[in-house]
C-alpha cells in the first residue's frame, strides 16, 4: 500500500507538470494582460510603445516568442517549487495569501451546502431504491433530474428575482446589508451574513443533491441483490435491520470515494454561484482574475485547483481499500 | 458474453415465446418459426426503452425542441437579426432614488429620462410578438427558435467528434498497452485535472484575441469554439472505452477472434467496439445535455457565440445586468426554460437507455 501511494504521488507530480505548462502556455498567450490595460488606463495619450515594453520587462511579460515564454515558465516553475506562486497584478498580494485569505467564505458555503446535501439525498436515496419505482421512487427521480438541469446562473438568476426582489425576504447579494448601522453589534453582523449566505446555499444545495441521490440509489439497488442480503433476510432479520445495517453500510462505500472527488470544489469556490450572488469568495475572485488577465493569480489558482483534485483522485483510491477490506491496492 | 446471456433469456423476456399447449397441438405440418416472435437483442432494448415514460417524455420533449427550432423559423414573419420598424417608441425610465434625512422623513426623487427610437425595443408581449421584442427591436421568440439550431447543432457537433476522438484514443490505449496506454492515459489524466471552467474562459478570451488581429472570422467562431469544447472532453468517452476494452480483451471470444486470424482494425471494430456501443450511446446522450450546459455557461459569461448571433446561452446573458433582470424577464427566463428542457430531454432519455441496455434490469 505504502508502495502503491508512493508511485501514485509520483505521478500526480508528473500529472501537475503536465497541468502547469499547458496552462502556462495558455494563460501567456491570453490577449488582455493586467499590465498592459492598466498601462494604457493610466497613460491614456502620452503611452508609447516603448514604455509599456519597459514595463512589461519589469514583469518578464516583454519577450513573447515560443523560448520567451518557456524561460518564464522556468522561472515560475522554481518560484512555485519552492512555494512562492508570485504576486497578483490586480490583488498587489502573494497569491497564495490572497487564496487563503478568501478561501474561508466559500469553504463555509461548500461545506454546509454539502452537509445538508449529504443529509438529504442519502437517506432519500436509499428509500427510493428501497422502493423502486413507487411513487417517491418516481417523484424524487423527476425532481432530482429537474434539479440536475439547471443552468446553475439561470436556476440563480431566478431565484434572486423570484426571493429577493419581488418578496424581498433575502438581499440582491454581497455579504453584508449595505446600511447596517456602524456600531452594530457581533450579533447582529453573524445573523446578517448568513442571510445573505441562504439564497447561494440553497441554489447550491438543489443543484447538487440530484447527482448525490441518483447515486445512492443506483448503489442500494445493487447492494439490494447482493448475496449476503439474501443471507441476512434469510436468517430472519426484520426487514429495517436488513436496510439500515446491512444496506446502508455497504452503500456507503462507493460514496466516501464520491466524497473525495468534491474536495476541490470544496475549497475551489463555486465560480459562478458566487459571481451571480457577489460573494467574495475565492470563486468571484478567481473569476475577475481571469477576465482581467492577472497571470500570477490564475496559474496560482488553477494550479491550487489542479492539486486538490489530484489529491482528491488519490484520497478516493486510498480510502476505498481502507473502507473495503476486499479491495487490494497495488500492481 | 456472460452480460448478454440474460437477453436470450426466455424467462427475463416473455414476448420471445408464447405458446400455449393448445397451440402446441397447431403446429403440427406448420414451421415453427412463423408461429414464435424472435426478438434480436436490439428490439428487447428498444422495446424496454419505449415502455419507460420518463424517456418519452424526454424523446416527445426533444421532437418538439427540434421542430420549434429547425421548422419554426420557416413559420415566422420575423428574421434572426430583423428589427422592428413599425412602430417608433419613446422609452421611458424613472429610476426612483431614496432620500432619508436626519429627522427620518423619507423623500423620493426620480431620475426621468426619455430614449426616443424609431425602432421598436424592448416591446411588451404581444400578438405581434409572442414573447415581446429585445433591446434592438428583435423578436425574442424568434431568435429563441434560431438560437435552438446553434444550441442543439453545437452539442451534436462536438459530442459526436469527441466521442469519436476519445474511441479511436481509448481504444489504442485499451487494446495496445504498454506505453501507448501509458501514454494515452497520462494526457487524460492532465486533462482531468486541468480545471474545466477557468481553462475555457482562457480559450475564449484566446479567441477574441484572434478575432481582433483578424486570424479568426466572426463567422468562424463557432467552429473554433467546438473545437475547443471537443479537445476538453474527448479525455471522459477515452477513459470509458479504454477500461471497457480492458476488460473485454480478456474473454473467449477475442481469444476466438486471435485463434481465426482475424486482423488487428477488424477485431477493434468488429469484436470489441459493438460490445462498447451500449455504454457510449448512454454516455453521448448525457454528454449532450452536458454540452449544451457548457456553450450557455460561455453565452451567459457573454463569451460564447459570436456578437448578435442567437444562441439560448447568448440569450440569457441579459440576466447579469441588473435592469433586465428584474424588469424584463422575457428577455432572459424563456431562453433559460429551453435550456432546461433540453439538458433535462436528454438526461431523461440517457437514463432511460441505460435502464434499457442493462441486461441486469428485470422489468
Amino acid at each position: 500500500m505504502v508502495k502503491y501511494v508512493i508511485k501514485r504521488i509520483l505521478l500526480s507530480v508528473f500529472i501537475l507538470f503536465g497541468v502547469s505548462v499547458i496552462l502556462y502556455f495558455l494563460v501567456r498567450l491570453m490577449p488582455v494582460s493586467y499590465i498592459e490595460n492598466q498601462y494604457y488606463a493610466s497613460h491614456p495619450n502620452v503611452g508609447s510603445d516603448e514604455d509599456l515594453r519597459r514595463v512589461l520587462e519589469l514583469y518578464g511579460l516583454h519577450d513573447n516568442s515560443f523560448l520567451g515564454i518557456c524561460k518564464g515558465y522556468l522561472k515560475w516553475l522554481f518560484a512555485f517549487v519552492q512555494g512562492d506562486m508570485g504576486k497578483s497584478f490586480k490583488y498587489n498580494m502573494q497569491v497564495e495569501d490572497i487564496i487563503f485569505k478568501n478561501m474561508g467564505i466559500s469553504f463555509a458555503i461548500s461545506l454546509v451546502s454539502m452537509i445538508l446535501q449529504l443529509i438529504i439525498a442519502i437517506p432519500l436515496g436509499i428509500k427510493c431504491a428501497v422502493n423502486q419505482y413507487g411513487k417517491l421512487d418516481y417523484t424524487a427521480t423527476v425532481l432530482s433530474m429537474i434539479g440536475m438541469s439547471f443552468p446553475t446562473f439561470f436556476f440563480a438568476s431566478l431565484v434572486i428575482k423570484v426571493f429577493a426582489v419581488e418578496l424581498g425576504w433575502f438581499e440582491t447579494g454581497g455579504l453584508v446589508t449595505a446600511t447596517m448601522p456602524v456600531d452594530a453589534t457581533w450579533w447582529q453582523r453573524t445573523t446578517d451574513v448568513l442571510w445573505h449566505l441562504v439564497l447561494p446555499m440553497v441554489v447550491l444545495v438543489i443543484l447538487s443533491i440530484g447527482g448525490m441521490m441518483r447515486y445512492t440509489r443506483t448503489n442500494t439497488l445493487e447492494v439490494l441483490n447482493a448475496d449476503y442480503i439474501r443471507t441476512a433476510r434469510a436468517k430472519g432479520l426484520s426487514e429495517s435491520k436488513v436496510i439500515y445495517k446491512h444496506v446502508f453500510r455497504n452503500t456507503l462505500i462507493p460514496l466516501v470515494t464520491t466524497l473525495a472527488g468534491t474536495i476541490p470544489g470544496l475549497f475551489g469556490g463555486a465560480m459562478i454561484t458566487e459571481t451571480v450572488f457577489a460573494i467574495p469568495g475565492i470563486g468571484q475572485i478567481a473569476y475577475a482574475a481571469l477576465r482581467e488577465g492577472d497571470i500570477p493569480f490564475v496559474m496560482g489558482y488553477n494550479m491550487f485547483i489542479a492539486m486538490l483534485t489530484v489529491l482528491g483522485i488519490l484520497l478516493a483510491d486510498v480510502m476505498y481499500a481502507v473502507v473495503d477490506p476486499r479491495v487490494k491496492l497495488g500492481k | 458474453m456472460e452480460e448478454n446471456k440474460n437477453l436470450y433469456d426466455p424467462e427475463n423476456t416473455p414476448e420471445q415465446a408464447e405458446i400455449t399447449a393448445e397451440e402446441q397441438d397447431d403446429l403440427h405440418g406448420e414451421n415453427l418459426t412463423d408461429r414464435v416472435k424472435v426478438l434480436s437483442p436490439g428490439m428487447v432494448v428498444a422495446k424496454r426503452f419505449f415502455r419507460s415514460r420518463l424517456s418519452m417524455i424526454g424523446l416527445a420533449t426533444l421532437i418538439i425542441l427540434f421542430l420549434f427550432s429547425f421548422v419554426g423559423p420557416l413559420f415566422s414573419p420575423w428574421g434572426e437579426e430583423e428589427p422592428d420598424k413599425s412602430t417608433s417608441k419613446d422609452l421611458v425610465s424613472y429610476p426612483a432614488i431614496r432620500y432619508e434625512y436626519e429627522d427620518g422623513t423619507e423623500y423620493k426623487a426620480f431620475d426621468i429620462t426619455i430614449t426616443k427610437s424609431d425602432v421598436n425595443i424592448k416591446g411588451d408581449i404581444t400578438w405581434r410578438h409572442w414573447l415581446g421584442t429585445d433591446e434592438q427591436g428583435y423578436d425574442i421568440f424568434t431568435r429563441l427558435m434560431y438560437g435552438g439550431r446553434i444550441s442543439l447543432t453545437i452539442g451534436f457537433v462536438v459530442v459526436i467528434l469527441q466521442t469519436a476522438l476519445g474511441v479511436v484514443l481509448g481504444g489504442l490505449a485499451g487494446y495496445f498497452g504498454k506505453w501507448v496506454d501509458q501514454l494515452i492515459m497520462r494526457i487524460v489524466d492532465v486533462l482531468y485535472c486541468i480545471p474545466s471552467l477557468p481553462i475555457m474562459l482562457i480559450l475564449s478570451s484566446l479567441l477574441d484575441a484572434l478575432e481582433e488581429i483578424g486570424l479568426v472570422l466572426p463567422k468562424q467562431r463557432l467552429y473554433y469554439l467546438m473545437a475547443m469544447l471537443c479537445l476538453i472532453g474527448w479525455s471522459g468517452t477515452a477513459r470509458l472505452v479504454r477500461g471497457q476494452i480492458l476488460s473485454l480483451r480478456e474473454q473467449e471470444f477475442m481469444l476466438a477472434a486471435k485463434c481465426s486470424g482475424l486482423s488487428v482494425g477488424r477485431k477493434i471494430f468488429k469484436h470489441l467496439l459493438p460490445n462498447v456501443l451500449p455504454q457510449l450511446i448512454v454516455s453521448m446522450t448525457l454528454g449532450l445535455g452536458s454540452t449544451i450546459l457548457t456553450e450557455a455557461t460561455l453565452g451567459y459569461l457573454g463569451l460564447g457565440a459570436p456578437l448578435g448571433t442567437a444562441t439560448w446561452g447568448a440569450m440569457i446573458n441579459y440576466a447579469t445586468k441588473a435592469e433586465y433582470m428584474s424588469d424584463y424577464l422575457n428577455f432572459w427566463v424563456p431562453p433559460g426554460i429551453c435550456i432546461t428542457l433540453a439538458i433535462l430531454a436528454f438526461n431523461f432519455v440517457g437514463d432511460g437507455l441505460r435502464d434499457a441496455f442493462d441486461p441486469k434490469m428485470k422489468r
